[in-house]
């Protein structure tokens, strides 16, 4: 393989998983041309991170639920009761914010272990079961906050999605604390690298040539660096950065290396294969909701956090961002394809639309209908791609 | 008789990277059926395809002339148009529809939109009589077994007044009594003028019923065979198939028997819907280490039940009877248990029960025996590409690397990625549903000699067939299924056809 060779794999075979990274750059450029620069502005960058991070979160759950074949509607709802429930502790109760926040993940946990008792045990289909929930979680929300907003929280409270972990290390014009964990973030990902390519060179695999690993690593890393750069010189580091990013690795490590995600993917695949192959479907469909309701409880806690209360109508069509960033990240509809790498890109992407509209101000109802033209179109390049390779089979 | 009525001329396909037809020249005569073999991936389908409008006129080279005329069809409906109608190896009916409402989808008998119920059950009923089918126009096609259910595709073609009937592997999933009903319709079709192109790898069938063979090899039509010729006999098919003579179609092997590892005793399963009809009942048996025994029996006789409600009670309802593994009882109630006691099942369907075809040949090579390359909940991941590209090299699986994906593999390298998956497991014993069932010819002999391989392991190995000559061909001992009964068993040197076929028939005692 050479590497003009892998570069026209890029945009020829590979399309399909490559397909969301090109989008995604075409998308930042478009909007930074659009804006004059604003969209990457250091203030704007850090915006971003803070506005869009619990649709980041929803879709990590979501893009397992879908792999396994499933959908869960019940998401915008359940982001709405979690964090319900944390303010009417902490804001009425006046219990400490790690209270608050313990029993909003744990309200989310608990209805997913509702929901997927229904899926896994008594073999509902999950659109059902979630439509189901959607109503029923909105309803409880109104019951739990008497149907009135709550707000606004303590200062201790607010800091989850608000505030940052500044001048740990000092700081001299930029946040060394920042730039620390940014370059401890691209040595992982390098060492995580080389170490793959290692191991497929030991067992004889076909791997890239070095020019063309050399240079994605290299890419990577630099707009790694330049992110926490970016970040480093406005407000330092956001505390929902961190979690969020210890998430997005821990749910990638889930997703490729542990025999769970295995089982994920099996099932989504091909169920009747999976249950012959001794996999024990009831529980792998039971964590998986029990894991989306968790994360929609961390969703939960974030958004409350960051809007500084609890409403009734909170979380409203979150579901659906949340899905649309797992198809448009490369997700089948059918189950079995998908990565949490490709989410996580597919919901930027939603990010960087929003935000970029609306730096150019927008309206709401255009940003909605570009969004849903980008969902379209999104998923009909997929099939496009899917129809094409599969042709030369 | 001596009319052509078709003729395909040095037709080439190809598709990026791959010639799938390479100059195929095919001439069908007036009236006749003609046979189409060759080995699985050798164009047979693909050939189809372009004969039938799916892959459209201009998407290929060459020419094709139906009754003199040149044909360039841009869809099915074109081809149709002219007769020409294809029937599919997967039956393309809708079960929740009739038989009446099936033979005339996307053809109704309408007057201005509205459907006219009366004629188009009356004309069905005409054409249900006509391919000798004893059923109701107003039946719902899912009720009815395959072999009905191919005989109402046939219908539903002769409705569309079909010249050149085109059949796909039309008897692979049909019992002896089914294929025998099917191929002397399709004799009474001929005396009517029916011309028929039919693709099978069952060389006994055509060589019964084809006037003509026609042999395709790696995208290239070799031969023309005329039947009537008392030189073309299977072994000549095959030679051409193959390129070169098969001097036996199972290898030699000598057996070397041991202990009873694998028992079953009085196992009863009933009918996972059906009240009170019982699937299996009370059967038992026994399979020794490094001994291949094989299961015959027909169509519904429980052969596939028996085995699928032992692995993990996978099958049926109110299972009762023991397993015993090396003269343990053991608890089989979970596929997970099933595996933990040694027992694997190589499913008779691949594509549905055996792999992920989404997945590479690594993931779906340890998807069974994940536990064993795991700790911690961990997957191992470069002892996953080496036990995978283990199992490519010792089962010789025809790809660069396991990252190649399943669903792109021949039907025989993929019946090797699920022997090479339950073989990660470890099993004592192996039961092996239909292994040859959809691979051709060359790729059958390989699958054997691993079953070969592993008996002399000292595995032991339960074969399911619904071949007899295979079950005679590998098996040391041949257990008999009629109605859910055990009716009898033979060794090696007493079986033959004929025997089995008694056995396999013997009807359920009046009493219940």
């Amino acid at each position: 393989m050479t590497i003009s060779s892998e570069l026209k794999d890029i945009f020829t075979k590979n399309l399909r998983t490559s397909g969301i990274y090109i989008a995604f750059v075409l998308i930042v450029l478009l909007f930074t041309v659009l804006t004059n620069g604003l969209l990457l502005s250091p203030t704007n960058i850090t915006n971003i991170v803070l506005q869009y991070s619990y649709v980041l979160v929803l879709a990590l759950g979501m893009i397992i639920v879908i792999v396994g074949g499933h959908i869960d509607l019940s998401v915008g709802s359940l982001v709405a009761l979690t964090g319900a429930v944390s303010a009417v502790l902490v804001i009425k109760g006046g219990m400490p914010w790690w209270v608050g926040m313990l029993a909003g993940i744990l309200t989310g946990a608990l209805c997913g272990v509702w929901q997927g008792f229904w899926v896994a045990i008594v073999g509902i289909p999950s659109f059902i079961v979630t439509l189901a929930g959607m109503l029923l979680f909105r309803g409880l929300t109104y019951e739990v906050l008497n149907n009135i907003s709550l707000s606004p929280f303590p200062a201790g409270y607010q800091k989850i999605a608000g505030g940052f972990l500044n001048g740990l290390l000092g700081g001299y014009g930029f946040d060394t604390f920042t730039l620390v964990i940014g370059v401890i973030a691209v040595a992982g990902l390098v060492v995580s690298a080389w170490r793959t390519r290692q191991g497929r060179v030991k067992y004889g695999q076909q791997v890239e040539s070095m020019a063309m690993f050399l240079g994605k690593n290299l890419l990577s890393a630099a707009i790694i660096l330049w992110f926490f750069w970016q970040i480093a010189t406005s407000r330092g580091m956001p505390i929902v950065l961190i979690i969020l990013g210890v998430l997005i690795i821990a749910y990638h490590v889930l997703t490729t290396k542990t025999v769970f995600g295995r089982h994920v993917y099996a099932i989504g695949g091909n169920l009747s294969a999976a249950k012959l192959s001794g996999v024990n479907i009831k529980k792998i469909n039971f964590w998986i909701f029990i894991n989306m309701g968790m994360l929609a409880g961390v969703a939960g806690v974030v958004f409350s956090s960051r809007s500084n209360g609890a409403q009734p109508g909170a979380g409203n069509m979150f579901e659906l961002d949340a899905i649309a960033a797992c198809f448009i990240g490369g997700a089948s509809t059918t189950g079995g394809v998908g990565r949490v790498t490709g989410a996580i890109v597919g919901g930027l992407v939603m990010a960087v639309l929003s935000n970029g509209m609306q730096l150019m101000g927008v309206g709401a109802s255009a940003q909605q209908i570009v969004k849903g033209i980008v969902l379209l179109l999104a998923v009909a390049f997929d099939i496009y791609n899917k129809r094409r390779v599969g042709q030369g089979s | 008789m001596d009319t052509t009525i078709l003729q395909m001329q040095d037709i080439t396909k190809t598709f990026p990277g791959v010639k799938a037809l390479d100059g195929v020249n095919l001439t069908v005569q007036q009236g006749e059926i003609h046979a189409i073999c060759g080995e699985n991936g050798a164009g047979k389908s693909t050939l189809m395809k372009v004969l039938s409008g799916v892959y459209p006129h201009g998407s290929y080279e060459g020419r094709i002339l139906f009754e003199g005329q040149e044909l360039k069809a841009s869809n099915i409906k074109d081809s149709e148009a002219q007769g020409i109608v294809i029937i599919h190896q997967e039956l393309a009916l809708v079960p929740y529809l009739s038989v009446a409402e099936n033979i005339f989808l996307g053809n109704e008998t309408q007057r201005g939109g509205f459907i006219d119920w009366n004629e188009t059950n009356q004309r069905a009923a005409k054409l249900l009589a006509r391919v000798g089918l004893d059923e109701l126009p107003v039946t719902p096609v899912g009720q009815l077994g395959v072999g009905k259910q191919q005989l109402v595709e046939i219908a539903k073609a002769l409705s569309k007044n079909v010249k050149l009937l085109i059949l796909d592997e039309p008897t692979a999933a049909l019992n002896d009594e089914d294929s025998a009903h099917l191929l002397q319709l399709l004799r009474g079709l001929r005396e009517q003028g029916i011309t028929s192109i039919i693709i099978s790898h069952k060389l006994g069938e055509i060589e019964d019923i084809a006037n003509t063979t026609t042999i395709i090899r790696d995208g290239q039509s070799v031969e023309a065979l005329d039947m009537s010729d008392p030189a073309s006999t299977q072994n000549r098919i095959i030679r051409g198939m193959v390129g070169r003579e098969l001097s036996a179609r199972y290898p030699d092997r000598t057996p070397q028997i041991g202990e009873v590892v694998f028992e079953v005793k009085n196992w009863s399963v009933y009918h996972p819907t059906q009240q009170d009809r019982k699937v299996v009942d009370n059967a038992s048996l026994q399979v020794r280490a490094g001994e291949i025994v094989g299961i015959a029996g027909l169509m519904g006789a429980g052969r596939t039940e028996l085995a699928m409600s032992v692995f993990g009670h996978s099958y049926g309802r109110a299972i009762t009877g023991e397993v015993h593994m090396d003269g343990r009882k053991v608890d089989t109630s979970t596929v997970g248990k099933a595996i933990k006691a040694g027992i694997a099942y190589v499913s008779e369907d691949r594509k549905k029960f055996g792999l992920n075809l989404i997945e590479d040949i690594r993931v779906n090579t340890t998807a069974a025996g994940l536990a064993k390359i795991s700790s911690n909940g961990f997957v191992d991941g470069n002892k996953e590409i080496q036990i995978a590209e283990h199992y490519r090299k010792s089962m010789r699986i025809k790809t660069p690397n396991v990252m190649a994906k399943t669903g792109n593999l021949s039907g025989g390298n993929q019946q090797k990625v699920v022997l090479g998956k339950w073989l990660h497991t470890a099993p004592e014993l192996l039961i092996l549903d239909e292994p040859t069932r959809g691979i051709d010819v060359g790729a059958k002999y390989e699958i054997y000699t691993i079953i070969n391989e592993l008996a002399a392991a000292g595995k032991a190995v339960l074969v399911i067939s619904s071949e007899l000559p295979e079950l005679l061909g590998i098996c040391d001992r041949i257990y008999t299924l009629a109605y859910g009964r055990m009716t009898g068993q033979l060794p090696r040197a007493e079986a033959t056809q004929e025997r089995l076929m008694e056995l396999m028939t013997i009807e359920r005692e009046s009493a219940r």
